[in-house]
This record gives structure tokens, C-alpha cells and sequence, in this order.
């Protein structure tokens, strides 16, 4: 069989190898020094399980966490934890351990909006501030300290009344509130990263802004950026909680973790279940990304690395 | 002779002890030091010069450890004292200059304050008249507008003032010892040998004895009575300064001085010292310096040297003189 | 010292362009956003259109919007932040009355903040690596991690459901002299130990809950910053220089609040969020109850009346913070 440039894929393989021979160290290192953190490893599993379930979860429900079942609901509702039962019901005789699963599908959906829209934009804004400067840094910049001297919550709870309850209007909310917050950093590691000879080298050969930017500037920041964005995925999954808490957000009959929070406030504590298991979801689904996010920062870092490379062969 | 010995060092070891292994960076290492003279460490980087002048005051941070030796200042062992008795000899009886002027002072407090706290926490003076010797010591220091400069942070000072302000701090006990850690170094060229010359002076005014350590062999033939060359962690030879530029004894002193210019002697040109400073975590088996010698013999390689006496008060560590002697 | 009044006027000035800019926020969703801001300002869909009308000439909302602005700045200069739908009262004047609840409330849990955080994170460095440091980081996690409403809730449970040690709801005597409008303060100038005992434990709840997500940020800050100190040239010095053990510390702290400070800064606009979501939770009469009863009852010059305010703590607090950092560090005063 042969492949690419009449190469065998052996060989093919073999080469790669060989060429990206120390990046594959640091790639082997990085499993290490992840495989050292017993909460990282925690914190990844738990966000794992999240999105899985964010997925899956409606699908593999015991109950239909939305439909009243009307014949049988005086009966159903309100029942303690049991084991038809596992979070018990809520006032309709719902299950509240499917209402539970099927809610990390609406957290899911918010946070992954959020990375999609405000994580992108703030990174754009970041290093094209950072690395023009003068008047297009002064203008991004100003306004992004507009949007920081809100509180963010207060700022996505203003954006989310003008824009109507709903999810959507959710994920604008936060977006509109999260991306500054990127903006500052970057810039901040661009104005850095700028400053070494290889970009100005790269300038001196002519190599294209956008692919200064791209292939230069933001794989040296990135770094930062992950950890921030795993830390906000926790973050954002709590701000959408606490809109839904005050009644903005997903409306029912669509479950959402803070609506379920706030709807079992009624019945409490009599009825702790209703309000206890949506929190301890939400808890649990935000650790794991911050978990995940703290655990990242020490594979990422190079120093962390090289300190390894000490105590452990690594072989390639 | 024992009278006049202000320090004496014996068998110094101090060790990191670092992930990636045992590092002897002071490995043995005795001298002493008289009073009122100007005793100068010369080496390379990494030769532990500097970790045996931090030792002397036990000064090592983790991973490091003393591990060994005797340290007699004015026939106490200051290893053996409790770490409270060695602090009221830190910084009073034993005054410390470090190379980076910038970094040695706190951002946040005015040089006034760090010289008066340093006064006032050996109780030589009280808050109030701390202040007055304050100016007495900026002036002292040759600081210009000194009342005006004891007000100022850190920050608003250039290298060579701040530099003025950390001598100040060290001579504002009257030491018995001050111990000059590269003080020069980190300056701009032009107002090194200022610093330098502010240092003898104050050492004649203050009448106490310096001990210098350096990599600048310039330097040390200008300012030293004596001199001690270290070679990775170990003692390589100990002579006054005439002898030592003049009759070199050790092979790595021979090799040094060729590699710069000779300030009390003329070479014919100048020679790179063969080979690099070796990996203090697996140094060389016997003399450290073998691998390196051009005189190297086959025990060399297996033994250390001892640090033998020779004529006039010299020493040496090198089996050549050793076995003369023995 | 010279220099420090001159930080002080030109931080001042900066102060008011962010002003200004918020307002111009705030006026964009306010007035820019909405596809129709009348009827949102009178209520909705169910408003009566002789209402929406009457709004819409009183702001003069068919102007062009650097009018409208102008006419906005102006009509928030007298005091006229709107009047609500719902109750028909004015905006200025409920928030006048809801703001002493919300500013005690801050201003006590910033207090718990830094009592149990700064401390927390001088222990975690000093015991490096110990079990103490391994607590204090997942404290710090399990903080961040807290949906605070529900971490509210539970308290509540513990303390009055289960327990009955402290009154879950509301903001308790109010003191027979309002001096300030902080109920603490007050029944201490009043000299009323019961209101005082009265108001400190209904406030306990709230205060702990609001701080309890920043205590562990602010002692993992506290604690890199101590090491990041530890490790400069000048803390050998000082050591060289012989110094004690208690000035050392004086150094070394002095030099460590400085990240602290920042980080509390932002930390406090946590605790305000914190504040709208969790005040209704224990019926604190704050603004936070008063903007999610607004959100309820589509009160919308309510809620735009909330925002501003909060904002303008929020600024204002950065502005404190910023002038404590430059009291401490001459560097910054340049």
C-alpha cells in the first residue's frame, strides 16, 4: 500500500514522529503532569459527565421530565426520594431526577453559546487593541471598561429584561456581559508577546498582519485563555442559574436548574428535594470545570513541565 | 595572629538539596578573615562564593542546608547559636551588601525608614534620634540633598543612590564586619568605581573590615589585602594580593589571570581557560579542576587536594604544592 | 506627599468619563434597544396606550437619541430616575429607601471577606503544601462553585429550619433614630444594645453567605502574593539586616495587600451580584429585593434605576480601592 508522496503509512507515521518528536514529549509530560492531580482528574470527569449529559440526557430520562401526567398527579406529587423516585417529585408529580438530568441540556446549551460568541469576540478585539494600539486600542478599550465597571450579573439582568425572557436572550445577555472580560487579557498578553524579535523578524519578511496575529501572536496566549475559558464555563453555567433564579432565562415548562431552585423555595423545607438536588446539579456541574480549569494551569505550565522531566523518564 | 582573627571558617558545606539532585555548591571550604582588612572571594559564577558569604550568617534558603563546618566570628560558633542570639548579630555586628541595589530595598517604605528600622531594631538608636543619624549616615554616603532623599521611595532613586542607601543601611551599626556581596555589579559602569571607593572610605571612617566577593579581578587587585579563589565550591588558593597576581600559584589562578587583562602584570594575550565550569550535581572525581588542568596527574583525578600551607601565608589546595610539602 | 494629592485629582478625573460612560450604557438598553420603550416603560403589552403616549411625550422618546440623552442626563440630575408602572412611585425615591440595606450589607460581608480570607491565605502560605493549604483551596473552589442563592437557602435550613440559632428573613429592629440608615450603626449611636444584637443577627446569614464566595479567592490571592514576597531580594535583606520576626511581617504584608486590594476590588462587584440574586432569599429589604420584584412585575424603569445604582457602587468602590492602593504604594501615585 502506499500513501501520501509514495510513502508507506508506516513510514508516514514514523516521520511525524520524528518530526514533531518534542512536541509529542510535551504532549506525553502534560498526561503526566494531569495524571498527578487527582482534582484535575476529578474535575475533568465531572465536566465529561456534563456534557454527556447535557446530550444524552433528555434522551435517557426514567420519566418525560416536562409532561403532566393529569390522572395521576395528586397522587404522584410532591413525593419524598424514593426509589421510583430517586430526587422525589415536584407539585405537578414530575420526576425530579429526569427534570434534574434533562436541565444540564439547558446549562449546556448557555455555556457553549457564551464560549462560541463572547470568547471569539473578545479575543478578536483583544489582539487587534493590543497589537495595532493608538486610537483602535484607545476606542476598544474604552468601552470594554464601560462594560467591566458593571457588575456582571446586574449588566446580564438589564440585558436580558430588554431582550425578553428566554433562553436566547439569555445566552445574548451573558454573551454581551463575557466578552470584555477576554479583552483585557489578551491584550494585556499581546502587548507582551509583540515585543519579541521573532515577530519582528516575521514583519521584516513580510509575513501578513492577519497571519502575524494568528500564527504567531495567539498561539503563545492562548494558554491563558484556555484555563479562563474552562474556569468561565463553570461560571457562566452559575450566572444562567441565577438569571433562570430570578425569572429570567429558560421559561417553563423547559427545566432549568435555577427555575427548579426557585420553584421548590414554595415548598421548603417541608419538601427539601425540590429545591436541594437542582443545587447540588448546578454545584457539582460548575466545580468540575473549576476543577478542571486549576488542574489546567498547572499541565500548561511549561516550568511545571520541565520540573517533571526530572523525575520521570519520558520516553518518545 | 589569633587576636587579629576576626572570622574563622572551617569546613563550610552547604548543599541544595533540589529535584534534580544533591548540588555541593560549598563543599569544604575554611579561611579567615583579620580585622580591619579587605578579605576578597574571587570565582565564577556558580563557584559558591556567594552562598558561603550568605552562609556565614546562616542566610541559606530551602532546599539549601549547611550541612557541615564551623563558623567562629570573634570565637563564637555561629552555627551552633540560636537563631535568635544570630539575628541580633545579623545586620549589626555582621552588615550585608547584596548586588541588586533595586531589589534589596522595600518598594513600599522610604530609604530614611529602612536605615532608621535597622538602627532601631538593634536598639543602637531610638525613632527619634535614628532620624538624626540618618542624615549623619546619607551624608555619610555621600548622598546628595540627603534630607530630602531620606524621604524618598525607593522608586524615586537612580541604581548608584539606591546602592548608597543599602551601604548606608549596612554601615548604620557600625559593623565589625561588612560583607559585600557584587555590590558593583548591577550599576552603571560610571558610578561603579564611585561605590567602590565610598566602601574603602567608609570601611577607614567606620574602622571596620570588609569582605568582598567578586568575579572582577580588576577589583579585587585594586581594593583586596587578600584574596581567596574559589573553584566549584572548593577553596583553590588563599594569598595575599601581591602574591597572588604576582606569583599564581594554583593552575585555575594561573588560568584566570590569563584569561583578562593582568592589572599588575602584562600578558602577551589573553587565553580562554579550556573546557567549562563543571555540573556541580556530578562534579569531577578528586581536584574538581582536572578535567580542565593542563598540569592534571594521574591522582588528580582520584583524590582531593588538601589546602596546604605554604611560605608567607599562602595556601593552596593543589597536589602539585602538596606533595612538596608532605 | 505632593504627589499623592495629584493622583488623587487625576484619578478623580477619570472618574467621571467612566461615569458618563455607563450612562450612555445604560441609555442604550434603556432607551435604544427596546424596539418600542414607552410601552416597555409603561408595562408591556398589557399597557393602556394613553399611558405609553403620555410617556412617550413626557422623555420626548420621538426626539433623536443625543437629545434623548441630554434630556436623560438632565431628568437623572433632578432626581427623576422614572416612576414605576406598578406602584406609581418614583424610581429616585424607592431606591433611596431600598439603598441602606443593600450598602450595609456590602459593606459587612466585605468586612467578613477580608477578616476570614486574608487570614486564611497568610496560614496557607506560610503552611505551604500542608493539609491547611490543601483546605483552603477547595474552599476556594467549592466558593466559586456556589450558586449562591441555593447556598442561601441551605443556610437557612441549617440555622433556622433545623438548628432555630439565627432568624432567616429580614433586616430586624429598625433603630428608633436613622442617622445613616445602617441599622447597625444606628442602634449603636442610638445606644440600643437589643436592636444592635437584634439587627447583627439577621444580618449574619446574608453577610456569610454574600462573602463566603470570595473568601477563598481572596486567601489563594493572599497566599500567592505572600510567596511572590517571600521570594524578593529585599525580604533576604531585611533578614540580613536583622530584623524580627513582627517587622519582617510588616514588610512582607504591606508588600502582599497590594494584589489583595485589586482582587477585592472585582471581588466586590461578586458580592453586589450576589446581593440582587440573594437578598430576596432572606427578605432583605435591599435593592436586590427591589429590582427582582421589578423583574416580576415588568417594572422596567425599576429595574434600570437598579442597574445604574449598582453600577455606580460599583464604580465608586474601585475608586476607593484605587485610592487606598496608591496610600500604600508610591509607585502607582506617578
Amino acid at each position: 500500500m502506499r500513501g501520501l508522496r509514495g510513502l508507506k503509512p508506516r513510514e508516514i507515521i514514523r516521520n511525524w514522529k520524528e518530526r514533531n518528536k518534542s512536541r509529542i514529549r510535551e504532549w506525553k509530560l502534560m498526561y503526566e503532569a494531569f495524571k498527578r492531580s487527582p482534582l484535575a482528574v476529578i474535575g475533568a470527569i465531572l465536566s465529561v459527565s456534563f456534557i454527556i449529559l447535557g446530550i444524552i440526557g433528555p434522551y435517557i430520562t426514567p420519566y418525560d421530565p416536562c409532561a403532566i401526567n393529569f390522572e395521576t398527579m395528586i397522587q404522584e406529587k410532591l413525593q419524598p426520594p424514593s426509589l421510583q423516585h430517586l430526587f422525589g417529585t415536584d407539585e405537578f408529580g414530575r420526576d425530579m431526577f429526569s427534570r434534574v438530568l434533562a436541565g444540564a441540556r439547558t446549562s449546556l446549551q448557555v455555556a457553549i453559546a457564551v464560549m462560541v460568541i463572547a470568547v471569539p469576540l473578545g479575543l478578536i478585539l483583544g489582539l487587534v487593541a493590543g497589537y495595532y494600539g493608538g486610537v483602535i486600542d484607545e476606542i476598544i478599550m474604552r468601552i470594554t471598561d464601560i462594560f467591566l465597571a458593571f457588575p456582571g450579573l446586574v449588566l446580564a439582568i438589564a440585558f436580558s429584561v430588554v431582550l425578553g425572557a428566554g433562553i436566547e436572550s439569555a445566552m445574548i445577555a451573558i454573551s454581551l456581559v463575557w466578552w470584555p472580560g477576554y479583552v483585557r487579557v489578551v491584550r494585556g498578553q499581546t502587548l507582551s508577546v509583540k515585543e519579541n524579535l521573532y515577530i519582528e523578524a516575521a514583519k521584516a519578511i513580510g509575513v501578513s498582519t492577519r497571519k502575524i496575529m494568528l500564527r504567531h501572536i495567539l498561539p503563545n496566549i492562548i494558554t491563558p485563555i484556555i484555563v479562563l475559558a474552562t474556569l468561565d464555563f463553570g461560571s457562566v453555567i452559575l450566572v444562567a442559574a441565577a438569571l433562570s433564579f430570578i425569572g429570567l432565562g429558560a421559561q417553563p415548562p423547559i427545566p432549568e436548574w435555577g427555575r427548579l431552585v426557585a420553584d421548590g423555595r414554595k415548598y421548603f423545607p417541608q419538601r427539601w428535594w425540590y429545591t436541594f438536588f437542582p443545587g447540588v446539579a448546578i454545584f457539582f456541574s460548575v466545580l468540575g470545570w473549576n476543577l478542571l480549569g486549576d488542574g489546567l494551569r498547572d499541565v500548561l505550565d511549561p516550568r511545571y513541565r520541565r520540573k517533571l522531566e526530572f523525575e520521570k523518564e519520558i520516553k518518545v | 595572629m589569633a587576636d587579629n582573627t576576626l572570622l574563622n571558617v572551617e569546613e563550610l558545606k552547604v548543599y541544595f538539596y533540589t529535584y534534580a539532585g544533591v548540588v555541593k555548591a560549598v563543599d569544604g571550604v575554611s579561611f579567615d578573615v583579620r580585622r580591619g582588612e579587605v578579605f576578597s572571594i574571587v570565582g565564577e559564577t556558580g563557584s559558591g562564593k556567594s552562598v558561603t558569604s550568605r552562609a556565614l550568617t546562616r542566610l541559606i534558603p530551602s532546599p539549601g542546608r549547611i550541612v557541615g563546618g564551623r563558623i567562629l566570628f570573634e570565637g563564637k560558633n555561629l552555627l551552633e547559636m540560636p537563631e535568635e542570639e544570630l539575628r541580633k548579630i545579623r545586620g549589626k555586628d555582621i552588615a550585608y551588601i547584596f548586588q541588586d541595589p533595586s531589589s534589596s530595598l522595600d518598594p513600599l517604605f522610604t530609604s530614611g525608614y529602612q536605615i532608621a528600622e535597622t538602627m532601631t531594631v538593634h536598639a543602637t538608636a531610638d525613632w527619634k534620634n535614628a532620624w538624626k543619624r540618618v542624615i549623619e549616615i546619607l551624608k555619610d554616603v555621600a548622598m546628595p540633598d540627603p534630607h530630602k532623599r531620606a524621604k524618598s521611595y525607593p522608586h524615586e532613586l537612580s541604581g548608584g543612590m539606591k546602592q548608597r542607601v543599602v551601604i548606608g543601611i549596612s554601615v548604620s551599626n557600625k559593623p565589625k564586619l561588612i560583607i559585600a556581596d557584587e555590590p558593583t555589579t548591577a550599576l552603571d559602569v560610571s558610578v561603579q568605581a564611585q561605590i567602590l571607593k565610598l566602601l574603602l572610605d567608609l570601611r577607614k571612617k567606620y574602622d571596620t573590615t570588609v569582605m568582598l566577593i567578586t568575579h572582577n579581578l580588576g577589583v579585587v587587585a585594586e581594593v583586596s589585602d587578600r584574596v581567596l579563589v574559589m573553584y566549584a565550591g572548593r577553596v583553590a588558593e588563599i594569598a595575599d594580593v601581591y602574591s597572588l597576581f604576582g606569583e599564581p600559584l594554583h593552575p585555575y589562578t594561573i588560568g584566570l589571570l590569563k584569561a583578562v587583562p593582568n592589572p599588575l602584570k602584562r600578558i602577551e594575550r589573553i587565553e580562554p581557560i579550556p573546557g567549562s565550569v563543571p555540573d556541580m550535581i556530578n562534579v569531577p572525581s578528586g581536584c574538581r579542576f582536572h578535567p580542565r588542568c593542563p598540569k592534571a596527574m594521574d591522582i588528580c583525578k582520584r583524590e582531593q587536594p588538601p589546602l596546604v600551607q605554604i611560605r608567607g601565608g599562602r595556601s593552596v589546595a593543589c597536589w602539585l604544592y602538596a606533595e612538596k610539602n608532605s | 506627599m505632593a504627589e499623592l494629592k495629584y493622583y488623587l485629582v487625576r484619578r478623580m478625573i477619570t472618574f467621571i468619563p467612566t461615569v458618563l460612560g455607563v450612562l450612555v450604557l445604560v441609555f442604550i438598553i434603556s432607551h435604544m434597544i427596546p424596539a418600542d420603550p414607552a410601552r416597555l416603560w409603561a408595562g408591556g403589552e398589557k399597557a393602556k396606550p394613553e399611558v405609553v403616549e403620555a410617556i412617550r411625550k413626557k422623555y420626548h422618546l420621538d426626539e433623536p437619541y443625543h437629545i434623548q440623552f441630554m434630556l436623560y442626563l438632565n431628568d437623572l440630575l433632578k432626581g427623576d430616575w422614572g416612576k414605576s408602572p406598578v406602584t406609581k412611585r418614583s424610581v429616585f425615591e424607592d431606591i433611596a429607601n431600598y439603598f441602606p440595606a443593600t450598602l450595609e450589607l456590602a459593606l459587612v460581608s466585605s468586612i467578613l471577606l477580608l477578616i476570614m480570607g486574608i487570614p486564611l491565605g497568610i496560614v496557607s502560605a506560610l503552611k505551604r503544601d500542608t493539609i491547611i493549604d490543601h483546605i483552603v483551596r477547595i474552599v476556594a473552589l467549592i466558593g466559586v462553585s456556589m450558586p449562591v442563592f441555593w447556598l442561601a437557602i441551605m443556610l437557612q435550613w441549617v440555622f433556622y429550619y433545623t438548628l432555630n440559632i439565627l432568624p432567616a428573613t429580614g433586616r430586624g429592629v429598625a433603630p428608633q433614630v436613622s442617622y445613616t440608615g445602617l441599622y447597625l450603626l444606628d442602634s449603636i449611636l442610638c445606644g440600643d444594645f437589643n436592636a444592635f444584637t437584634a439587627n447583627l443577627s439577621h444580618i449574619i446569614l446574608p453577610a456569610f453567605t454574600l462573602s463566603f464566595i470570595g473568601i477563598g479567592v481572596i486567601a489563594r490571592i493572599t497566599r500567592g502574593a505572600i510567596l511572590d514576597v517571600l521570594s524578593a531580594d529585599f525580604v533576604e535583606f531585611s533578614i540580613a539586616k536583622g530584623l524580627t520576626k513582627l517587622q519582617l511581617y510588616k514588610h512582607i504584608l504591606k508588600n502582599a495587600l497590594i494584589p489583595v486590594i485589586t482582587v477585592f476590588g472585582l471581588q466586590f462587584g461578586a458580592l453586589l451580584s450576589g446581593a440582587v440574586i440573594t437578598e430576596t432569599v432572606f427578605s432583605w429589604p435591599g435593592i436586590g429585593s427591589y429590582t427582582v420584584k421589578a423583574i416580576n412585575s415588568l417594572d422596567f424603569p425599576a429595574i434600570m434605576g437598579s442597574t445604574l445604582i449598582i453600577a455606580l457602587i460599583y464604580i465608586i468602590t474601585n475608586l476607593i480601592v484605587d485610592i487606598f492602593y496608591a496610600v500604600i504604594d508610591p509607585r502607582i501615585r506617578f
